[in-house]
């Protein structure tokens, strides 16, 4: 009885998964154990500090929180976890800076017609696509006249801008403007034209070898003395500049890998057949290069959002810079944590979604070419 | 006549691109023009003075953090190379780091236990995905909150941790340690001989013998016994808390370790991605060639897997290379006085030459990254495929 | 070939006028009445000095310079927009048109007055540099200093003036740079330094802020000479003049004893300076460009300089600080304006 019963447990296919992934051998075994604790200290710990002990409005007498020193853990030091409140009390400002309290509408709605300006590019069987790609080149205006203003909008300067609407507007503005410029350099970078090629070598390599913050310094500090007295940029323009040049540049580099790798017999075939340079590049190679060439595109994006958060040493608040503004507040000092896990999530979700995105473009294109 | 000009300029290609190019450097040339002359303008306007005379002025700040003697009375072009070691230290620093960390969870996450697995998945999710800004920030946070110097943790008598450092004995050469280090040349020449006549030997008779064995206890003994014979020439210089702070010894600030984990702790999560793949791109056959042949697992991995797999690993690994050194100049957000905090920073609002300054900086940065590319391609050329292709 | 034609005239003429456009400039007084408001670089946040309260109105004796300015020159003190500046940026931010007047506390130095491109105007402050540390490490002169760790806030005088001081006295120190007042803030708590050290007005400012103020202490050492004071582009003498002027009204003012409540009744005054300092002899306010009013109204809607520093920074407001030199010269203090004829 007891052999068949061992006999039957090991044609089990979950026994059997068990036992291959975690106690295949002592090594694998003791591995196993270890990993176990390890999971069991950190998840408890983070789920104690980040929910069970945590304050949201409430702490732990009751009391509504209205500063730092009525959180539970001020109170009563090395019991409790961390304390919410300090995202809810300024939640706003984390969303739109310090955009004006009864305007934030404009903003919501031009967050929510996002997803409907993107989809259109990032699904090629989506239902009715010619309508959202339409939308896609009208979105801009409506969401400058949104968020700017203009006629029957007050206008809101951009220096009262921040929070994730400034990292947004930074990433979407800056990837968008961006997007025709790379192809520009990655075309420019093949061209058969000794000076244009050299013009956007030296363009794309001198970029790619700075780091992003001695441009937004060039940008921020320097852009005045280039310019005409009286033209003066403001600031949220001038990193919008540096963050464009900076993202063409990594986005032409992925561009040419897409270029590349367009057999050379497709493109003497289409000028054998009397079509000009631009009718093949328009129609014969761009649509393929690029089409290979989104998973990379889509990685300089994901690197492009996190890096706006280098905005707040030129003194823009973006999300981060809110976050510690936030923590310049006397009221609210010291919760260091709980506002850089909040800042943290926001990126994360972000960065996962568009990564994941990718590794679906990726399978999907391998399927389609095999 | 004048049909014919124009056909030729539209249709013949020669002639086109002549025209295009011509312009371009037209164009060029008069916005470069416009912006110089513009750019003139504004800073004489503006009563603001140019030129490069201030390298040679005394920078009157100081810098805490430094590999090189600096005084405030020392002049802004040692400021300069101040800054420049300390991005360079960082930069290798954390490249060394980031590497050994990107191996070790690129492999982890090859392993055929789940839970480790995908602990290490979790670990590269959740690290690239966050900037590294924050995340620079946020693990100084963490070292802003270690116990102030008064209540400093005590590890093997004379380490001490606070959030001012990491403070630990310095040693100090005496008389005759010139001969340990005599020593240690000695048996690193020594050890590359006796390898080059292992191999040979090895080659000849076919039997192996365990040269990095034999090395390791080679560079390792003999300075140690000449360290022993001329009786133990180093002292230690033990950190001593004075006043108001640890006097002696060597310290380690919040601000480098802040970067160093920030830095290396997200590249190391690319390079496992990059170290992953490469070790999937060497085929299964391989491995079961290899196995079959006799070679022992850690053989296997060390004489077929890493070298085919470091042909699809270095290219990309140059690049987080490239990426860790240009996030160095993050420096600025917690204070670690890089190139760009206290060249780019402090001197610049000194002397208010934002242009020279800038132009110095973005000119040394190309300059790494270029010397980084060189190396990373002769080093990338040598593991490629050799020979007879 | 017409078309490439015109398309080139196009691009060129273009690129001349853009040209031409940066060869033209008005005068500074001309840009900021057709503006329509007055640019005012101010602090990020420095409670008493420049800050925005709870509101987000802009309070602090360096606000309330701009505030003179728009008074003189628009008759409407409100006629401002503040432009938070960090140390860093300041004087680019000035040099480069972006804003009128910097008014943040910025000290005056010979080489920011000629090297940078800077005027500066007058003084409005008084200040020094001076060291806070915590009241129980039991220090009470900056001398007992030696190889402590000093936070400094980088892009300032106060960095040069603490080595100098330091290697003068032949003591060390570990310098732990910060980039904004907050940080400083922070670090400082945290036991990351020994020492905070800015200008002892700033010192005062960020002790009220702190949890326990009493257990720092602002040792008695004042290292520097630090005369606070806006500052102007440097080439346009009237605008120069203006600001300055309209800072001096509000000492003068206190001198004559005219206040926000009482400057209506002093119109009738038969002191002649307090006559032609509120336009009732005309003729000087045209020389500065400006309406023969423009005195009466700094002083009605900004007040005297005496009002301004009791409600910003005064022992009545909650940064607590005494007038010391920042009294008029007849009081004890090095407050002194030029005389208003």
């Amino acid at each position: 009885m007891r052999s068949l019963a061992l006999n039957d447990l090991s044609h089990n296919k979950y026994y059997n998964w068990i036992v291959r992934n975690f106690f295949s051998t002592w090594l694998n075994t003791s591995l196993t154990i270890i990993a176990l604790i390890f999971l069991y200290k950190i998840g408890t710990f983070f789920l104690d500090w980040a929910i069970f002990s945590a304050d949201f409005k409430l702490n732990f007498q009751g009391q509504v929180i209205t500063d730092r020193t009525m959180c539970s853990k001020n109170i009563a030091p090395g019991e409790y976890g961390a304390c919410w409140t300090i995202i809810y009390a300024r939640f706003d400002q984390f969303m739109y800076g310090l955009y004006p309290a009864e305007e934030t509408w404009r903003v919501n709605l031009s967050f929510f017609l996002l997803p409907f300006a993107i989809i259109g590019f990032l699904f090629d069987k989506l239902p009715l696509r010619k309508y959202f790609i339409f939308f896609t080149f009208i979105y801009p205006f409506i969401a400058y006249f949104l968020l700017y203003g203009g006629p029957n909008l007050t206008i809101v300067e951009t220096n009262k801008w921040g929070g994730l609407l400034v990292t947004l507007f930074l990433g979407v503005t800056g990837i968008g403007l961006a997007f025709p410029l790379s192809i520009a350099l990655a075309l420019g970078r093949r061209s058969n034209m000794p000076i244009i090629k050299s013009i956007c070598v030296i363009f794309i390599e001198f970029i790619r070898g700075v780091p992003l913050i001695t441009l937004l310094f060039t940008a921020n500090v320097m852009l005045p003395l280039f310019l005409p007295e009286g033209v003066n940029p403001d600031n949220l323009l001038r990193a919008l500049v540096a963050v464009t040049l900076f993202q063409s540049a990594y986005m032409a580099e992925a561009i040419r890998g897409g270029l590349q790798a367009i057999p050379r017999g497709q493109i003497e075939a289409a000028q054998s057949l009397g079509l000009t340079y631009w009718q093949t590049t328009r129609k014969i190679v761009l649509p393929q290069a690029l089409k290979i060439a989104i998973p990379p595109i889509v990685n300089t994006c994901i690197g492009l959002f996190k890096d706006t958060s280098l905005v707040l040493i030129i003194g823009l608040f973006d999300l981060l810079g809110i976050g510690k503004a936030a923590l310049a507040d006397m009221t609210w000092t010291k919760l260091y944590y709980e506002v850089y896990v909040f800042i943290a999530l926001v990126f994360f979700i972000f960065c996962f979604g568009m990564s994941r995105y990718s590794l679906y473009l990726e399978k999907k294109l391998k399927t389609d070419n095999s | 006549m004048k049909n014919n000009f124009i056909r030729k300029i539209i249709f013949d290609e020669r002639s086109r691109s002549l025209l295009i190019q011509t312009l371009t450097i037209g164009i060029f040339a008069f916005i470069i023009y416009i912006l110089v002359q513009q750019t003139a303008y504004n800073l004489d306007k503006r009563g603001i003075s140019s030129g490069f005379d201030f390298l040679n002025m005394s920078a009157g700040y100081d810098i805490s953090i430094r590999l090189i003697s600096f005084t405030s009375e020392d002049t802004h072009l040692r400021a300069y190379f101040v800054g420049l070691l300390n991005t360079l230290l960082i930069a290798i620093c954390g490249c060394f780091l980031a590497t050994i960390l990107g191996f070790l969870v690129g492999i982890i996450r090859l392993s055929s236990n789940w839970l480790f697995k995908n602990i290490a998945y979790v670990y590269v999710e959740f690290t690239r995905n966050v900037p590294v800004l924050l995340q620079i920030i946020l693990y100084y946070s963490i070292l802003l909150h270690l116990p102030q110097i008064k209540q400093a943790i005590v590890l093997l008598d004379n380490f001490y941790l606070t959030n001012r450092g990491f403070f630990m004995p310095s040693p100090v050469p005496k008389e005759g340690f010139g001969i340990v280090i005599a020593s240690l040349i000695f048996a690193i020449i020594a050890s590359y001989f006796l390898k080059k006549y292992l191999k040979k030997r090895q080659e000849t008779t076919g039997r192996q013998y365990p040269i990095f064995l034999m090395n390791s206890t080679l560079i390792i003994f003999i300075p140690v016994f000449f360290y022993y014979i001329t009786g133990m020439p180093i002292e230690f210089d033990n950190p001593v808390l004075k006043g108001f702070n640890f006097k002696g010894g060597m310290v380690v600030r919040p601000e480098f370790l802040g970067m160093l984990f920030g830095l290396s702790i997200y590249t190391a999560a690319f390079i496992s991605e990059t170290v992953r793949s490469g070790i999937i791109s060497v085929s299964k056959g391989q491995r079961e060639a290899s196995k079959a042949l006799g070679l022992k697992n850690n053989l296997v991995m060390r004489l077929v897997i890493i070298p085919q797999a470091l042909r699809v690993i270095i290219p990309p690994l140059t690049s987080q290379y490239l990426n860790l050194t240009k996030n160095s100049s993050l420096g600025i957000a917690i204070g670690y006085a890089d190139l760009v905090h206290g060249f780019g920073g402090i001197s610049l609002n000194q002397t208010g030459r934002a242009i020279e300054i800038m132009m110095i900086v973005m000119l040394t940065y190309l300059s790494i990254s270029l010397i980084i590319s060189i190396f990373m391609n002769i080093y990338n050329k040598s593991v490629q495929f050799k020979g007879n292709a | 070939m017409t078309k490439i034609k015109s398309l080139l005239i196009a691009l060129l003429l273009s690129l001349g006028v853009s040209t031409a456009i940066a060869g033209s400039h008005g005068s500074t007084l001309d840009v900021v009445k057709e503006r329509g408001k007055l640019m005012c670089g101010s602090n990020t946040g420095l409670a008493g000095f420049g800050n925005p309260n709870d509101a987000g109105v802009w309070e602090g004796i360096d606000v309330d310079v701009c505030r003179a300015v728009a008074a003189a020159v628009f008759g409407d003190a409100s006629k401002v927009e503040y432009v938070p500046t960090t140390s860093k940026v300041r004087f680019t931010v000035l040099q480069s048109g972006e804003i009128d007047v910097l008014s943040r506390n910025t000290t005056w130095t010979v080489s920011r007055d000629s090297d940078l491109g800077l005027d500066f105007v007058g003084v409005n402050y008084y200040d020094g540099q001076g060291f806070m540390v915590k009241s129980s490490l039991g220090v009470s002169s900056a001398l007992d200093l030696d190889g402590a760790s000093v936070c400094i806030q980088v892009g300032t005088t106060t960095e040069m003036n603490l080595a100098d001081y330091f290697t003068f006295h032949g003591m060390s120190y570990e310098s732990v740079p910060v980039e904004t007042n907050s940080e400083a803030d922070a670090a400082y708590l945290a036991g990351r330094c020994d020492v905070y050290t800015t200008d002892a007005s700033g010192l005062w400012a960020s002790r009220a802020g702190y949890p326990n103020p009493s257990e720092h202490v602002v040792l008695p050492e004042i290292i520097s000479k630090e005369p606070l004071g806006p500052a102007v582009r440097h080439g346009d003498s009237q605008w120069a003049d203006i600001v300055g002027w309209s800072l001096n009204a509000m000492i003068i003012g206190e001198e004559l004893g005219i206040t926000s409540a009482n400057v209506d009744d002093m119109k009738g005054s038969a002191n002649p300076e307090v006559k032609r300092l509120l336009g009732v002899d005309a003729g000087y306010g045209a020389m500065l460009g400006l309406s023969d009013d423009w005195a009466y109204n700094v002083l009605k809607q900004v007040g005297n300089y005496a009002e301004s520093f009791e409600r910003n920074v005064g022992m009545g407001s909650n940064i607590g600080i005494a007038r010391g030199l920042n009294a008029l010269y007849k009081d004890g203090g090095i407050l002194y304006a030029p005389p208003f004829r």
